[in-house]
């Protein structure tokens, strides 16, 4: 494997997680969330779907998974 | 500017950005005993337009494809909210979050100040308005009763207008009643709903007497010993404040004025009885 391949440190939804997902969406297939209906943002900003596969995940990223929920 | 006068408006239909909504109530989803009692307080609501959020999933959570199961069994509109933000940038990514995954362009945009009072930070709010309008989106912004405020928006692209009648959760019904009565005046054509505060169907159904458009409510229904029964309830009181302001309410007087006709009243002519009458 190369170097890009290393486990690397970047914060889920809060929490700092150790991953080998090099891209966005690497990343949610090891959370179990390929093909669910999450949305995502990198460092504050906005990912679309379309956009993971080319949304490189670098050390230290902030990362939000989020879903439907009730609201007021 | 339009002039402060009172409204005169009276539509049957009720439409937001170009959509017909069957109810004037706008319902929240949130705090309910059970989902069962969420599903069947939205039926008893009657309403149509429903709001909903995104947090944050778990590791293999399966906790929003449940919810959204839940309300697609219910066939209605869904309306994002961007609760909990408190920056421009959190609340426009929340909102580009929430179109992709619910698949709507509406967003109910909350961008908030203070957490004790929940209360809009206005500035942030003119701002991020304009920008998701410049997006694509269309923007039901929740404000306060500020007419500079609401002007900002306006110009901004909002379409509909949001304030508030007291905090969020408070119950505590229209706190500024005045300024509500001189925002519903100065905007006449203007979709206005008030959301957030009310606490019981007589406070929506004053809001309607004024002659908003609608009422977006949550809490009231949500925490009520019986939701069901309180969503129908709020759904009457929504109905007859409607039909009272396209009706015409009579104003207030300082005085008595009979409603019997005085004409042919027996006795009249002989004066008030002895004892009330001024001295001769």
């Amino acid at each position: 494997m190369d170097q890009t391949s290393l486990a690397r440190t970047i914060i889920v939804n809060g929490d700092s997680v150790a991953t080998r997902a090099g891209t966005l969406a690497e990343l949610l297939a090891e959370l179990g969330h390929a093909g669910r209906r999450v949305a995502t943002a990198r460092n504050g900003d906005f990912v679309p779907e379309r956009a993971r596969t080319a949304t490189p995940l670098e050390r230290g990223d902030r990362i939000e998974i989020v879903s439907p929920r009730h609201g007021g | 500017m339009n002039a402060i006068e009172p409204s005169t408006k009276a539509q049957g239909a009720f439409a937001l950005y170009g959509v017909e909504l069957a109810s004037r109530l706008l319902l929240g989803t949130a705090q309910y005993p059970s989902p069962h009692v969420l599903a069947r307080a939205v039926e008893a609501s009657g309403a149509r337009l429903v709001t909903v959020s995104l947090r944050r999933e778990q590791a293999r959570g399966r906790t929003g494809e449940r919810f959204l199961e839940l309300i697609a069994a219910l066939n209605v509109r869904v309306l994002p909210n961007t609760a909990g933000c408190r920056t421009v940038k959190e609340a426009v990514t929340t909102a580009q979050m929430a179109r992709e995954v619910f698949g709507t362009d509406w967003v109910k945009l909350e961008v908030i100040a203070n957490d004790d009072t929940l209360q809009p930070e206005v500035f942030g709010l003119v701002e991020a308005a304009g920008l998701l309008t410049k997006d694509g989106f269309k923007v039901l912004p929740y404000t306060t009763e500020d007419l500079s405020v609401a002007e900002r928006l306006l110009a901004a692209g909002c379409e509909v207008l949001m304030p508030w009648g007291a905090p969020i959760g408070s119950g505590r019904g229209l706190a500024n009643a005045y300024a509500l009565k001189s925002l519903r005046a100065y905007f006449p054509q203007v979709p206005l709903i008030i959301d957030a505060g009310i606490g019981a169907p007589s406070h929506a159904a004053e809001a309607m007497e004024m002659g908003y458009d609608g009422v977006l409510l949550n809490t009231a229904v949500a925490k009520a010993g019986d939701p069901v029964r309180m969503a129908g309830a709020f759904a009457k009181a929504i109905e007859a404040g409607r039909a009272a302001f396209e009706s015409g309410l009579i104003g207030m007087r300082d005085m008595a004025e009979p409603s019997t006709p005085v004409a042919g009243t027996p006795f009249f002519d002989l004066g008030a009885p002895s004892g009330h009458r001024g001295d001769e």
